[in-house]
């Protein structure tokens, strides 16, 4: 089965393209919404972004593998990311990832077996002042406690 | 909270602070209505004399700048740069989250200045709270007939989109951050030439970082004298300082430059953690060089007295680290980092930063010789300025400077076999 964009997202993608003057300057955009629709970043998806882009396969994996954000391999629900750099380690850091790997059962790079939680490491997510802190899906929590993670893992459903 | 000046952050506390009408009520947009009757050689010139340095880490002054901007009828953009990636560093997170239209303000009268009809926000991937906030002003911009045709009933236009990055140090450096944009691996250019000569899109390009942007309004409506009040002769007006690490009151506070380090720790942002003395400090992002607490002691914040420490003002991320503190792991910490994030075009930076981290993480774990802190020197003083871009240098500083300023801790490492100490860091998750 090929896979394709939803009418919605084409629409996305076509008010995106209309903000540059070259189509592959949407190339991050256009991975971005891929992301989103398809989970991650498939052999399957630089196919068919390939041929949506117009540009050579090779130049999406290129680009798809130089940035972090875009996943090479699928996903849990939940991704957990938590800062590795100096103002979250100073602060507690390295305990707050034991915690989440202790609670999850699973180690730093691993996915539980019920595809709910993905936990990684990353560096500096820009917020320093609210060490020790991680961001899920879209959403940064900082100032953490084993309280509050507590709380904010029995919020994820 | 406290008796400074406010030009950055006078609207944060207010309710609603990054809606259109609190801006307006503040006499919002204002300033570009000014630029805009005013000639756009006249604008980047009150902006040179009023004295704004980038604020993004290299501290040229801003006006001069814009002035690079070729006159020929090519199109002209402005990329603001909003990848915030330096550790320590989140300011322009909390301009975007609170005031976002004193960006699109600045924005537009740089852009009248340089009269560039394109601007491009380019924002960190992961912020994705600060980048809707964004859409959402400039669609009010939009409405407002601040941005679009006919700005200001001037034959100007100006469209202004965001841009998400997708989580890569290294596209902060504008010449990543424009290959980038272009929907490319952020490399960096070898210069010349440079981009305003030959940037985005292959056309006249500048770029700037969204404090510098963001401090243009207030000098075009109050004038360069009311923005010279403040700070010091050579380094005018006010900043935002990210302080983080084992502080009291972590956070953005604007302080006009020129403001006693010492008194920031101890005042400001509420003195250290947990009754922790102070060991040393990183004053401007993880680039610049640490000072040892003594070092700190007469030190201002601003771009003068930060040189003559031997430091620099940098982003303005003021980390502050307390006793107890293994900077060995911190070493490691950021070499990691610097890996982690060279893009790998230039030899010393590719292989040097994972060499210096495996080094470091060894000296940490008691499985490195007395000659390895000499092999780290060596090291950090074979990758600086042999590069494309400055993240070799800035890698090689902290490579550098740990051993030289905590020798003994380093020798103490490898005596021991291992970190003397039971755990790295003073301050435990709870
Ligand atoms: C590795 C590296 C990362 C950088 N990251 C940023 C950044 O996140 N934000 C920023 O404004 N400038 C960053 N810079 C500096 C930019 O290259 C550029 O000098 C700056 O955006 C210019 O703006 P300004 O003149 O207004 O300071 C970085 C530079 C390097 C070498
Ligand atoms: S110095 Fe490092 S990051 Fe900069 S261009 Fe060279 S390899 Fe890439
Ligand atoms: S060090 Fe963790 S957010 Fe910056």
């Amino acid at each position: 089965m090929t896979i394709e964009f939803k009418e919605s997202a084409k629409k996305e993608l076509d008010r995106m393209l209309s903000r540059y003057p070259s189509r592959q300057a949407a190339l991050l955009p256009a991975l971005f919404l891929a992301q989103r629709e398809f989970g991650w970043i498939s052999d399957e998806v630089i196919s068919y972004l390939s041929q949506l882009m117009e540009l050579p396969k090779a130049r999406i994996y290129g680009v798809a593998t130089f940035y972090t954000m875009f996943n090479k391999k699928p996903v849990g629900k939940y991704f957990i990311q938590v800062c590795r750099n100096i103002a979250c380690a100073m602060m507690g850091g390295d305990g707050l990832l034991d915690y989440l790997s202790q609670k999850l059962g699973i180690k730093e790079g691993e996915t539980t077996p019920d595809n709910k939680f993905t936990l990684v490491k990353v560096e500096c997510l820009g917020a320093c002042g609210e060490a020790p802190m991680m961001q899920i899906n879209d959403q940064y929590y900082g100032n953490l406690t084993k309280v509050k993670v507590d709380q904010i893992l029995a919020g994820l459903k | 909270m406290n008796e400074f000046p406010k030009i950055l952050s006078a609207n944060w506390g207010k309710p609603n602070s990054a809606g259109i009408e609190t801006y307006l009520a503040s006499g919002g947009y204002e300033a570009a209505r000014k630029a805009l009757g005013m000639e756009p050689a006249k604008v980047s010139q009150e902006v040179l004399d009023a004295g704004l340095r980038g604020r993004g880490g290299a501290g040229f002054p801003a006006g001069r700048k814009w002035t690079f901007m070729p006159k020929d009828n090519r199109p002209r953009y402005l990329c603001v740069n909003a990848d915030e990636g330096e550790p320590g560093t989140f300011k322009d997170r909390d301009i975007m989250r609170f005031d976002p239209h004193m960006l699109i303000e600045g924005i537009i009268i740089a852009c009248w200045a340089m009269q560039a009809n394109n601007s491009y926000i380019y924002i960190r991937g992961e912020f994705e709270e600060p980048a809707k906030i964004l859409e959402k002003a400039i669609q009010e911009a939009n409405q407002k007939g601040f941005l679009g045709g006919k700005i200001f009933g001037k034959d100007f236009n100006l469209q202004v989109w965001v841009h998400r990055g997708a989580g890569a140090y290294i596209c902060g450096e504008e010449t990543s951050l424009i290959e980038s944009l272009e929907g490319k691996r952020g490399n960096p250019r070898i210069r010349p030439p440079f981009p305003p000569q030959k940037g985005v899109f292959d056309q006249p390009t500048t770029v700037n970082n969204v404090e510098t942007i963001a401090s243009v309004p207030f000098i075009i409506r109050e004038g360069i004298p009311a923005y010279r009040k403040f700070g010091t002769e050579k380094s005018p007006g006010t900043k935002l300082f990210s302080v983080s690490g084992h502080i009291n009151k972590p956070g953005v506070y604007e302080l006009p430059l020129g403001y006693p380090l010492m008194n920031f720790i101890n005042e400001v942002a509420g003195g250290m953690i947990a009754g922790i003395k102070l060991k040393a400090v990183i004053p401007g992002g993880s680039s610049t060089p640490v000072l040892r607490a003594e070092e700190c002691q007469n030190v201002n914040l601003d771009y003068e007295s930060l040189a003559a420490a031997g430091s620099m003002l940098g982003s303005g991320a003021v980390t502050v680290i307390g006793e107890g503190t293994c900077m060995v792991k911190l070493l490691e910490i950021l070499t990691h980092f610097y890996a982690h994030e060279s893009c790998g075009q230039c030899t010393p930076c590719r292989e040097g930063a994972p060499w210096a981290a495996q080094i470091a993480k060894r000296i940490h774990e008691g499985k490195a010789e007395l000659n390895d802190i000499d092999v780290l020197s060596s090291l950090g003083a074979n990758m600086m300025g042999r590069t494309i871009c400055p993240l070799a240098d800035a890698a090689a500083c902290p490579i550098i400077d740990f051993p030289k300023k905590f020798r003994e801790e380093f020798e103490a490492h490898i005596r021991n076999k291992g970190c003397p100490q039971a755990k790295p860091f003073p301050v435990e998750f709870k």
